[in-house]
């Protein structure tokens, strides 16, 4: 509410405290116990008096008015993504802010919590300027305004995006002692609408020899990645919403590239340019970075599929348990293969398991979430989950994962997460 | 429609017009409205900036050395890349040939870069990083010559153009594995 409402209000009869809360309040506590100690004596029914009846200050005041777009709580201003600068105030505007999946429940994350990865800052875009051209390897090259795409039938699924870094601080020497969004939470998963990518590239017309796409951004980066034909032909989206609104400028306002279950980065934002091609162009970022090194000092390359995954999110790393007790552990599960089928939880560090409930499952690569309830009866715990998807892939133990690649790749951590519940309760990041 | 009342006795009627109307101007969920617009082939190539390995698409005219590379370096990378490519605050462009299966492994332009096409592409379209696109070509073949010049690949006077650039080995071109494949 702002001071005209207020004014305006108070004008109109209905009269507003401007801050009486406190003194009410005390007044309430004050003669309360005398109220009641009255009413009992002279058997009147209770609360006779409405300063004695229960209510909270905010239920003594008339509320706030309305505004244009909403915003949580104050007391959740706490709840903000993690923030990672490698460059510093060099290029501010080159990293990453995680999500906070700690303080998240449910599937979808809010918008301006959505993780977000930019390797030249996020461009102002206006859209009424900007084109999306579609050429090289077709029949009919093309350009689209926005207002065009606008026109085109709409397709909404729930997806995630995950970056191929995510996790990539689990790989410290030490485990970091940080909230679990800090590590695992550059994944996020949202209500995507837009246009099938399928529709736009029939429009234009392939040509027999095309069998790649570039996706260029227009970014000052100009984020380029290679995609082949038939992701682009299968559950590709042009997509225009974001959680029912128009993508937020980090998302890739006004048009961005969604790959479902690949690597966020190919998902490219503020889309420009795509060009059919014969073959992949070995743009920087998939040559020079997400290629996974290997003991062997080759490199894997063109390793699309984000694995299937899952992280306990409460209780996680930093929180305390308040007291023995019955306690409902939660946590979020995705394949980039498809469907979850399963999610187990150990709270003995792997050795026995048990099947958590899912919500969601039903959605491929899209978050599932999972829960079990568990007692703490106040002893040493190390809680981890273990994910399996639709086409049978296991979630691997941190082990087995690492053996696979050099200590220098950064890329694809998807392997079990622990988090040890010590005897005072406090829950710690450990490496099992 | 918005004038539209129903009326029992001649609502069959109205209803058909109005859903003829539809028609005409939305076509059935799923059909495309087919709304790209033709594009010339000259705006195509003001915005066509990827260059694969083939060399395709690099600007035909111009070129340029280490020699002259050095200049444009020190005027508009050395900030951030340091002396001579060796980093610091940004990436290290120089080095690390024969340690990527060690354990303290060196990503640079010399040991892992597998295509000095990447380069010109990367450097034409992102960098310096806060005016990109601002390079003229013969800058941009100057400076990737230079870079390369650094890893020990070319030598000082080597002109790299369209035709020459393309040719150029790479030390790592033969060190990843297509996993699209499997």
């Amino acid at each position: 509410m702002n001071r005209n409402d207020r004014t305006k209000l108070t004008s109109m009869g209905h009269p507003v405290s401007e801050a009486p809360d406190r003194i009410d309040r005390r007044t309430f506590l004050a003669h309360g116990a005398a109220v009641a100690g009255a009413a009992a004596a002279a058997g009147l029914a209770s609360g006779a008096n409405a300063q004695g009846l229960a209510g909270q200050p905010w239920e003594r005041v008339y509320g706030a008015g309305f505004t244009g777009y909403g915003q949580p709580s104050r007391f959740e201003q706490p709840v903000m993504r993690h923030i990672g600068r490698p460059y510093g105030d060099l290029a501010p505007g080159s990293g990453a802010a995680l999500a906070p999946i700690e303080s998240l429940e449910g599937i979808i994350t809010p918008s301006s919590l959505h993780n977000t990865r930019s390797h030249s800052g996020m461009p102002d875009i206006d859209p009424k300027q900007h084109q999306l051209l579609l050429h090289g390897l077709v029949a009919r090259e093309l350009t689209f305004s926005m207002d065009a795409l606008w026109r085109y039938p709409m397709t909404t699924r729930t997806y995630f995006v995950e970056c191929a870094g995510n996790s990539n601080r689990a790989l410290a020497p030490q485990p970091a002692q940080v909230p679990a969004g800090a590590i695992h939470g550059n994944i996020s998963c949202s209500e995507w609408t837009g246009v099938p990518l399928r529709m736009l590239l029939e429009e234009a017309g392939l040509q027999p020899g095309a069998k790649w796409l570039l996706a260029e951004g227009a970014d000052s980066a100009h984020m380029s990645r290679s995609i082949p034909l038939e992701k682009a032909l299968d559950d590709a989206l042009i997509a225009l919403y974001q959680n029912g609104e128009r993508l937020r400028p980090e998302q890739g306002y006004p048009v961005r590239l969604l790959l479902p279950g690949w690597e966020g980065n190919m998902s490219v934002k503020w889309l420009r340019r795509l060009k059919a091609t014969d073959g992949p162009t070995h743009t920087k970022d998939e040559t020079t970075k997400y290629t996974e090194l290997q003991p062997d000092g080759r490199a894997q390359q063109f390793t699309f599929e984000m694995g299937v995954k899952s992280v306990i999110t409460k209780p996680s790393s930093t929180m305390k348990l308040p007291r023995t007790g019955l306690y409902e552990i939660s946590g979020l599960a995705w394949s980039g293969a498809g469907r979850v089928r399963r999610v187990e939880v150990s709270a003995d560090g792997g050795a026995t398991w048990a099947d958590a409930a899912l919500t969601g499952e039903e959605r491929p690569k899209s978050l599932v979430r999972f829960r079990l309830a568990w007692e703490w009866t106040g002893g040493e715990a190390v809680l981890q989950s273990r994910a399996t998807d639709e086409k049978g892939q296991v979630q691997p133990t941190r082990k087995a994962w690492l053996a696979q690649y050099s200590s220098a790749n950064i890329y694809h951590n998807h392997s079990i997460v622990s988090w040890a519940v010590e005897v005072d309760g406090s829950v710690k990041n450990v490496y099992v | 429609m918005s004038t539209f009342k129903w009326k029992p006795a001649a609502g069959s009627v109205v209803i058909a017009t109005v859903v003829l109307a539809a028609c005409a101007v939305q076509p059935p969920a799923g059909k495309s409205p087919a709304l790209g617009a033709a594009v010339s082939a000259n705006e195509v190539a003001r915005w066509d900036i990827s260059i694969p390995p083939s060399g395709a698409g690099l600007p035909a005219a111009g070129g340029g050395s280490a020699r002259q590379g050095l200049k444009v370096y020190e005027q508009k990378c050395l900030a951030c890349h340091g002396a001579k490519g060796v980093g610091k605050p940004a990436d290290v462009l120089v080095g690390g040939v024969g340690s990527l299966a060690s354990k303290a492994p060196l990503r640079t332009v010399g040991s892992y870069w597998p295509y000095a096409t990447t380069l010109f592409d990367y450097v034409r379209r992102a960098m310096p990083l806060a005016n990109p696109l601002s390079l003229s070509d013969d800058e941009v073949y100057a400076v990737s010559a230079y870079v390369l010049f650094l890893n020990g690949i070319l030598g000082e006077d080597a002109q790299m153009n369209a035709q020459t650039l393309p040719q150029v080995k790479m030390p790592n071109r033969d060190g990843f594995v297509d996993m699209s494949r499997r």
